[in-house]
């Protein structure tokens, strides 16, 4: 099963701190880094947002381009198995939640595994991280508006007693979250990467991690 | 890349492409042919081996992965879910072609392994990924459904 | 009669002399001892060439049709054990070797397997085998024994005579090969079976394929073997226009790229290295030739087809007068796509250069003579050069017969085209499969029918437009007659039910998209458009769809009317059903055999979803029932994939869509209903069972839905539409 433990067992101050500190660099600054990572807006393009609570609900809206892409949201359902592809297909062959990952006998660990492999007889691959499973149930979010999610995610009862810095680590750090960005063959990525992603996330906690409204 | 690993119980050394699937290994070099090729992309679940004891389909497992692992095909299978699983396969005669039931069985044994009493839903979740284009899967579900109840009596 | 022919194996036959040979086969009970015993010692008792009978008291019987599912190997093992009075626990069975002259097929006289016929076809010859084999037995016991034959008993493999003397078929095996058969032994009568009919008997193959021992095409493996995969291409009559495999070339273990007809064949020392190979191989095509329109193109000019009176195929009365006259009239119009068999092996082929420079050949093979002929024309030797071993198969559903024999040339053309030295296994993938055509064709009907003012029946005209597969091939003169081939339109042409006006009529249309018979053949179409008409109009004209049907089947469809009787009773037919449940129903004669079925069926998420089939079959003499219970649900099982599921498309550019279990999707056991299958009493001759059990389930399926929803699904699959209950 996976839980925070993962992440807050490896858990960085130093890493933390060092996102933080680039996140504190603002849009004046002559090296600004690019506004725009690959379809995903980098926390600069929000510094001029004055309001803290404004500026911490834009940048969640942006992270949740991420999190409500295909590569994220098909492994966070709120009902019944993950999906497929960018249409968001149920998962073939159909597999359940079951004990959280996968059924007795039919384990995401079945087919997944550590890394991507390329299929040797048609284009496409097999997606694979360490460890390939379901977000849990509370974290499932499929059809769920941002500020939806943003409740959900902050809501210690829900996400696994994560605080906010284990999530800034999760969204920085974690295998299974980085493979958005590196799906393997036959997959679009997320946009943006995960450093980006992580920083927007520093950012929004920074600016005490209120939520958009709706 | 040489791999060492364990195949039914025997230490085996491989050297081949490190991006070779297992299915491959064991069909070509280690001349295991009771584990089928049906699709290669883990849709079919011909292919269906332990590693470690856990399901694994062999088709999309590399060789890199391997090292040091413990693998056990249809030829190795043993154990008294495995006995249970082939005797009621015995008794509802369930093969037809029969060129998927190496993974069905491999599949059931798992299944009986972790839940010794499944019920239909339970044996249709773990077998989901074994096709059968004979559809001998109302005798599969009842074989496995028989298994279990031995294995518990 | 005993016909004695030199059936060694450097026989070479023509299409001529393998029809001739089929002829003396139906008699052929007893063949010369010394002529097959094909890797027997000299202490083999072979009486016939289906009978090996060794001194460790083993019998062998020969398959002369290609086991890979549907149960021969146990069922004529049955018929011979039936006769020997052998004990089942001595009996194995394999497949007999390629030789026409001795396992050729009666009405084809090439030895194939199809139709269903392997039970119909054996069922005196194997009988007849098995007797013979027992009388000559005895005579050996008698002779040894001096006593009189007909003073011994024969029970569970043991000769026995009132003296107390006791032997075993073993200890006479050699003594029984100097004997002489003299007069035809009689067979049991049914009321002396053993093992005909049998409940408990079990099949003898199933423990081989619950260990992994089973051996198919793909197990094979020879030294120095090289492994092919095909690049083949994505559109129907495209060629090769050129192709680079520098980078092919490069893949570690990869030997050789050659071309050959149906493609650009990459072989390499193991089949990932095959793969990879043919994944970095770069194949211009020329599609200049090629079906470039999507697969709703095709249909269109199908449909349109349809609406036109075709070539007619049966009359009666005057159909045209009667829908002008007819009360109500109704029209439907049925559109079936394109369907791969995708049995769970691929198609695969081993060949290699024999000692004696001949080639001997491992495949699945179903059109055995076909395939024979044409590796030996394509290695430029004679069919006695070529040995031809027929091995089990992951599935065929009609796949491995080919009027072409294309799997055969395409491996006999790869190792010719690698020097004709080497050892060559070609495998298809399961893409190759999806893509690589042989369909079930597009076929379209059209159906008019019209009721009187009783709501009686008193038109009915159909209409079907599609394509053959047998027209240009040896199978033409056979299935194509008056420029209609019989596959399209049986169980059109001729239906149960006994109607004044009818008219059915047919349109071939030629394409380039290979196809081929799929599981049941025109009965997948044809059982869908008629009983789903059928079920249409006794509605509409306020009847019952099991009374309406029952009331309507002429005398000759005696048998349909007794499996259909016996399904509604079993079913419960016209009881109150839950809440979102309806029942339907069909009944199909397909393959001599008489089906009906009862669907339960609910509507979820948009879609079919079936309970419970119950189906009742008429098969005759039921050889093997557990088989025969096997058979109706694998037909089930298969036929309710297709219909909800299954069709390859092309899009734009006449390219396949589909190509894996993906995106063709195959029923998987979450989806299959639960089955009770009765078998009719009979002492009719047996029929087939491993295709009668499809064409049944569709209609039933179909016309429960038009229960729930008021429409019955007119074009195919099922989940193309949304449903709403």
């Amino acid at each position: 099963m996976r839980t925070l433990n993962i992440a807050g067992s490896t858990f960085s101050i130093a890493i933390i701190a060092a996102l933080l500190s680039a996140c504190g660099q603002g849009p004046s600054e002559p090296a600004a880094p690019a506004n725009d990572v690959n379809g995903l807006k980098t926390p600069a393009a929000f510094a001029d947002i004055a309001d803290d609570a404004d500026r911490a609900a834009a940048l969640f809206g942006e992270m949740s381009k991420v999190m409500l892409h295909p590569r994220c949201a098909n492994c966070h359902p709120r009902e019944g198995g993950p999906t497929q592809g960018d249409d968001m297909h149920p998962h073939s062959p159909p597999v359940v939640r079951g004990f959280g990952m996968g059924a007795a006998g039919m384990e995401c660990s079945t087919c997944h595994g550590p890394a991507n492999f390329a299929f040797a007889s048609m284009e496409g691959s097999i997606p694979g991280a360490v460890p390939w499973m379901l977000a849990p149930q509370s974290m499932g979010w499929v059809g769920a508006t941002p500020a939806e999610i943003c409740a959900q995610i902050k809501d210690t009862e829900r996400n696994g007693g994560r605080t906010l810095d284990d999530l800034v680590f999760h969204n920085s750090e974690d295998h299974l979250v980085n493979w958005a960005w590196h799906p393997g063959e036959g997959r679009a990525p997320a946009p943006g990467d995960q450093e980006t992603f992580g920083a927007l996330t520093a950012a929004w906690a920074q600016a005490g991690a209120h939520c958009p409204a709706g | 890349m040489a791999v060492t690993l364990k195949i039914n119980g025997e230490n085996r050394s491989v050297d081949a492409d490190d991006e070779t699937p297992l299915l491959w290994v064991l069909r070509d070099d280690l001349r295991l042919t009771g584990t089928k090729f049906g699709c290669g992309i883990a849709q079919c679940g011909a292919c269906t081996v332990h590693v470690n004891g856990q399901p694994r389909r062999a088709c999309v497992t590399p060789l890199s992965m391997l090292e040091g692992a413990d693998v056990t095909t249809i030829e190795g299978l043993e154990g008294r879910e495995a006995e249970a699983v082939r005797a009621a396969w015995a008794e509802y005669d369930t093969p037809q072609c029969g060129y998927c039931q190496s993974g069905q069985i491999m599949t059931a044994a798992a299944l009986l392994q972790r839940t010794p009493q499944p019920s239909d839903e339970e044996i249709d979740d773990a077998l989901a990924g074994n096709i059968c284009r004979c559809a001998t899967y109302v005798r599969i579900r009842k074989a496995v459904k028989a298994a279990g109840e031995k294995l518990e009596g | 009669m005993t016909l004695s022919r030199n059936s060694s194996s450097t026989i070479t036959a023509t299409r001529r002399d393998v029809l001739a040979g089929a002829a003396g086969l139906v008699v052929a009970v007893t063949l010369p001892v010394k002529s097959r015993a094909q890797g027997a010692g000299d202490a083999t008792f072979a009486p016939n060439a289906f009978i090996r009978v060794t001194p460790d008291n083993i019998i062998t019987v020969l398959s002369k049709h290609i086991e890979f599912g549907q149960g021969p190997l146990t069922g004529l093992a049955t018929l011979v054990a039936e006769e020997m009075d052998a004990d089942w626990a001595q009996i194995r069975a394999e497949h007999a070797p390629s030789n026409p002259a001795l396992y050729g097929h009666p009405d084809f006289g090439m030895q194939i397997t199809g139709g269903s016929a392997s039970i119909a076809t054996s069922y005196d010859v194997m009988r007849k085998a098995g007797a013979a084999a027992r009388a000559l037995l005895v005579a050996a016991a008698a002779k040894s024994w001096g006593v009189p034959a007909d003073e011994i008993t024969v029970a569970k493999g043991v000769l026995s005579h009132a003296s107390g003397k006791q032997g075993t078929f073993g200890d006479f095996a050699q003594a029984a090969a100097g004997e002489t058969l003299t007069g035809e032994p009689a067979l049991k009568s049914p009321d002396q079976f053993i093992y005909i009919g049998n409940e408990n008997l079990r099949k003898l193959d199933t423990a081989d394929k619950s260990t992994g021992a089973a051996v198919y095409t793909l197990d094979i493996f020879r030294d120095g073997m090289l492994t092919a995969v095909v690049a083949h291409p994505k559109r129907f009559g495209a060629t090769v226009a050129s192709f680079d495999d520098a980078a092919t070339r490069a893949v570690v273990g990869v030997v050789d790229v050659v071309q050959v007809s149906a493609g650009v064949a990459v072989l390499a020392e193991n089949t990932y290295a095959a793969l990879k190979g043919r994944k970095a191989l770069v194949v211009e095509w020329d599609d200049s030739a090629a079906e470039t329109r999507h697969t709703d193109a095709i249909l269109a000019e199908y449909e349109a087809a349809a609406k036109q009176r075709g070539v007619v195929a049966h009359q009666t009365g005057d159909a045209d007068g009667a829908l002008a006259g007819a009360e109500t009239v109704l029209e439907a119009e049925y559109l079936f796509p394109y369907l791969a068999h995708a049995p769970m092996e691929p198609l695969d082929a081993v060949i290699e250069r024999s000692a004696d420079g001949g080639v001997e050949a491992w495949l699945g093979s179903q059109g055995t003579t076909i395939d024979h002929q044409v590796i030996a024309g394509v290695c430029g030797l004679d069919m006695g050069q070529v040995k031809l071993n027929v091995m089990l198969a992951g599935g065929s559903f009609g796949r491995r017969a080919q009027p072409t024999s294309h799997l055969a040339q395409e491996a006999a053309e790869i190792f010719m085209a690698a020097g004709g030295d080497k050892p060559i296994k070609l495998m298809w993938t399961r893409e190759d499969d999806i893509r690589g055509g042989y369909y079930r064709p597009v076929t379209a009907h059209r159906l008019r029918g019209g009721l009187d003012a009783n709501g009686d029946i008193v038109a009915w005209e159909q209409t079907v437009a599609g394509q053959s597969f047998a027209a240009g091939t040896p199978f033409e003169p056979f299935m194509v007659q008056n420029g209609i081939d019989g596959t399209m339109i049986e169980g059109a042409s001729e239906t149960p039910y006994a109607m004044a006006n009818t008219v059915v009529s047919a349109h071939m249309i030629n394409n380039p998209v290979s196809t081929l018979w799929w599981r049941s053949v025109g009965h997948t179409h044809t059982g869908y458009a008629v009983e789903c008409f059928i079920d249409e109009l006794l509605d509409a004209g306020g009847k019952d769809a099991v009374a309406g049907r029952l009331a309507l089947m002429s005398d000759s469809y005696a048998r349909l009317a007794g499996t259909l009787r016996e399904v509604a009773d079993i079913a419960g037919w016209g009881r109150t059903m839950p809440e979102g449940r309806a029942l339907g129903v069909a009944s199909v004669k397909s393959f001599n055999s008489y089906v009906s079925q009862v669907a339960e069926v609910s509507i979820e998420d948009g879609a079919p979803r079936v309970h419970k089939v119950w189906c009742a079959v008429d098969c005759g003499v039921p050889v093997n029932p557990e088989v025969i219970r096997a058979q109706m649900e694998g037909g089930i099982g298969y036929a309710l994939s297709a219909i909800l599921f299954n069709e390859i498309t092309f899009d734009d550019s006449g390219a396949i869509e589909q190509s894996n279990f993906h995106d063709y999707r195959s029923l998987r056991i979450g989806e299959m209903p639960e089955i009770e299958v009765a078998i009719i009493k009979s002492s009719e001759a047996p029929t087939g069972v491993g295709e009668p059990g499809v064409p049944p389930l569709g209609p039933a399926v179909a016309n429960a839905v038009r229960k729930l929803t008021g429409k019955t699904p007119r074009r195919l699959p099922m989940i193309r539409n949304d449903y709403q209950a």
